[in-house]
């Protein structure tokens, strides 16, 4: 489609948009790797969540 | 089941697992239905021409960085006054989303007014009080970075975040109460819309989709948030077994 003689700022604006909405994606899918890496760790040391409940019990 | 029981951090994760994949569904529906009106459907404004298409996806973004710290404000009344478990995640969470975007809004509306203004910026109250709403934001992040204890930066957090709220209604309000460059409200008017169906629909949709992305990175974001105090709480449990007489302040809200 035809965006005339603004199609460059039209564009940026578009392109700024789905680069920030890709950032805030990756923010939060490397996160939830990292905490879940994190606890994992913890599970291999024996240090868990269930184990917790398991000895408050 | 009542809704408070999914104060629940365990409940909540469960509830996250079920919507989140149909959350995610209709915001990649709206988001094609939105962009497919913005640029086949919707005609070029008389005045704007084509730049009108910017306003799509900038006056959804100054919605939804309104909407974001209302939802910050409602939840430090939840920290301050119930001690909410999630109220705090929920802030916490939302507040890096609110940040960008409050970014996207005011660099659309900066890419915007280069040709329909002349200028990419100017100090009028309209977009200093949007500028002041990104500084809040950025500062509300600082903050809870700043502090070990999540309690206390939660309750610290808390206090900011309602003092910076008297900020909203003035970015709403400031088109009216000064003579501002920037244009009145055209959408929620006390008489009804000022835009032709032609433009507000695909403005519509699109500010849907905007909805429906915040509430989709905001669940993805409090669940992270929610395992990084797990985490939290383990390793300090750890460490409290390790040195016996280090004791236990392992109980974290929302772990």
């Amino acid at each position: 489609m035809e965006l005339g003689t603004h199609a460059g700022f039209i564009i940026a604006s578009y392109a700024l948009c789905i680069l920030t909405v890709l950032v805030l994606v990756a923010w939060v899918r490397i996160d939830k790797a990292n905490q879940e890496r994190a606890l994992k760790e913890l599970a291999e040391q024996g240090i868990s969540r269930a184990r917790r409940v398991h000895e408050s019990r | 089941m009542a809704f408070w029981d999914y104060a629940n951090p365990t409940r909540f994760l469960r509830l996250v697992q079920v919507v989140l994949p149909w959350l995610i569904g209709f915001c990649v529906l709206a988001f094609a239905a939105g962009l497919y009106m913005a640029f086949f459907t919707a005609p070029e404004d008389y005045q704007q021409g084509n730049t009108v298409r910017i306003m799509y996806i900038h006056v959804p973004a100054a919605w939804l960085c309104m909407m974001c710290y209302t939802v910050m404000s409602i939840s430090s009344i939840g920290t301050l006054v119930w001690k909410h478990p999630l109220a705090d995640v929920s802030a916490k969470s939302a507040a890096p989303i609110g940040a960008a975007f409050t970014f996207m809004a005011l660099v659309t509306g900066s890419l915007w007014g280069k040709p329909m203004w002349g200028t990419y910026w100017v100090w009028d109250a309209r977009l200093t009080s949007v500028l002041v709403l990104l500084i809040m934001y950025l500062g509300l992040m600082t903050l809870w970075r700043t502090m070990d204890d999540p309690i206390k930066a939660g309750k610290s957090a808390a206090i900011l975040t309602l003092v910076g709220a008297l900020n909203l209604p003035i970015i709403k309000f400031s088109v009216d109460w000064w003579n501002t460059l920037h244009q009145p409200a055209s959408v929620v008017r006390m008489d009804g819309p000022t835009i032709h169906p032609d433009i507000l629909w695909p403005l519509l949709v699109m500010a849907v989709a905007f909805t429906l992305l915040f509430f989709v990175l905001h669940l993805m974001a409090m669940r992270n948030e929610i395992l990084r105090r797990r985490v939290r709480a383990l390793r300090m449990r750890a460490a409290s077994v390790s040195r016996p007489g280090t004791a236990a302040a392992t109980a974290q809200p929302a772990e």
